[in-house]
């Protein structure tokens, strides 16, 4: 790639973030090229962006629906998965599962709320609502 | 001596250079790179990252740091801690006493990350170079300039968990042996490349582009799914700080180097002719981007043909590299 072909295409996902690439300067040298991102990248990350909103969104849905805790909107909204959420946490992963049910989630006592909400960053209370 | 802080594209090569740099050993991101013969390519189904399998387009985190040991005669002390307070103290002593200290940590807790970068990846590198009351100077080598960090913060990003979990892991050298690098080291490093790229593993170099190439090719075209793995391979090539076409515009800067350290001048050519094939990675992604957004209907066969013909210009690419540095 020379240096007139490092895109500038101003990538949303980078913000304003310009990344390190190596290009060819005229004298044939590589050299290190700040580039505000392209297409390619920019369509791939959004696109692994939007899979976990749409994710969180459908939890939402199910937790308004009264058949998921809020425990699952927020998995998913941290872009955690059962697996790293059940690492994060501790809890192994059949009762992380048990947990993302409403009646599971019920039972929780303070002491094991605390450690989802320590897991995922938030407040006891932001950790039982739906923002 | 003040500490430089230099962009680069990669984080693990970037920190270990401005390290290096830092203690007088004249090392650029490209050479610490080239020279732990970093570059690689391997799918491995078995591993997931969330969801998807790993394919990776260099060798396993720390492997520059390791690889890095030999050539330049050096210890590096390497450090993890069973409590975010025994590591967050630990560095707070290493700071005091003047040290500049190498952390792995997870991009997602990192603030000052956009946003939509913040993915749980856990093996990222940075370096930590002082404090200022509550905050962590930081040096982040895929930013353009130097950047702070809430010790709250920096202190969960040390400590996540899940794959490749960083467990506080800190790092510094303790000695470097030798000041300069030798034309055999570079010669050696190109040599142990070519082997890891054309080896017999079959998730490894060219056979692992030809395993993922016929993974590919059984995609169904109609499956979201699909379009959901092929952006996958996109990203991991394009997205995580590779300097482009994963990792092998930085490779081809470094023979380009290796051509004057190795008083080799015909690395110069190879150079040009990595970065033709760098080039073909990158119309690789933006096809499959394409089709990942549907600008173009997705079409598995059409990304598996082309996985296969990067694999077989890297195969005679690497194969000509071997015998130019016998």
């Amino acid at each position: 790639m020379d240096i007139e072909a490092v895109p500038q295409e101003g990538n949303a996902t980078l913000g304003s973030l310009r990344k390190a690439t190596y290009a060819r300067d005229a004298n044939g040298r590589m050299v290190i090229v700040p580039s505000r991102g392209w297409e390619a990248e920019e369509i791939v990350t959004s696109h692994a962006v939007e899979a976990f909103h749409a994710q969180a969104e459908a939890a939402r849905e199910r937790v308004t629906a009264g058949l998921a805790s809020p425990l699952e909107y927020w998995m998913y909204a941290r872009r955690m998965d059962v697996t790293l959420l059940s690492q994060t946490s501790g809890f192994w992963q059949w009762r992380v599962k048990r947990h993302l049910q409403p009646k599971g989630f019920a039972k929780l006592s303070p002491k094991q709320l605390e450690r989802y909400a320590q897991a995922l960053g938030l407040s006891l209370a932001a950790l039982e609502q739906l923002p | 001596m003040s500490f430089q802080h230099q962009h680069a594209a990669h984080c693990e090569s970037g920190v270990i250079s401005s390290l290096l740099r830092h203690h007088g050993v004249p090392m650029t991101e490209t050479l610490a790179f080239g020279l732990s013969a970093a570059l690689s390519f391997a799918y491995l189904p078995f591993i997931k990252v969330s969801g998807q399998p790993l394919i990776a387009y260099r060798m396993p985190p720390r492997g520059i740091i390791k690889g890095l040991l030999a050539p330049l005669a050096a210890r590096f002390r390497f450090e993890t801690f069973h409590t975010p307070q025994a590591g967050q103290k630990r560095l707070d002593d290493l700071l005091a006493g003047g040290q500049i200290v190498g952390l792995q940590t997870s991009v997602y807790w990192l603030p000052y990350f956009p946003p939509d970068m913040r993915f749980h990846f856990n093996a990222h590198n940075l370096l930590v170079y002082g404090k200022e009351g509550d905050d962590y100077l930081v040096s982040d080598p895929v930013f353009e300039d130097p950047v702070r960090c809430a010790s709250a913060d920096l202190s969960r990003a040390r400590f996540a968990k899940g794959l490749l979990a960083p467990k506080g892991l800190l790092y510094y050298p303790t000695a470097i042996g030798c000041m300069s690098v030798t034309p055999a080291a570079v010669r050696a490093a190109i040599r142990k490349n070519c082997r890891t790229m054309l080896g017999l593993v079959p998730i490894e170099g060219v056979r692992g582009m030809r395993l993922l190439a016929s993974k590919v090719q059984r995609l169904p075209g109609n499956d979201p799914q699909s379009a959901d793995f092929i952006g996958h391979i996109v990203r991991m090539q394009e997205e995580i700080g590779t300097g482009g076409a994963g990792f092998r515009f930085i490779y081809a800067a470094f023979l380009q180097e290796a051509a004057q350290l190795a008083e080799l001048p015909s690395l110069a050519r190879f150079s040009e002719r990595l970065t033709t094939i760098g080039d073909g990675w990158r119309a690789l992604a933006l096809k499959a981007a394409r089709m990942v957004k549907r600008r173009e209907p997705l079409d598995p066969p059409a990304i598996a043909a082309k996985l296969r013909e990067q694999a077989a210009h890297e195969e005679a690419f690497f194969r000509d590299l071997k015998a130019a540095v016998r």
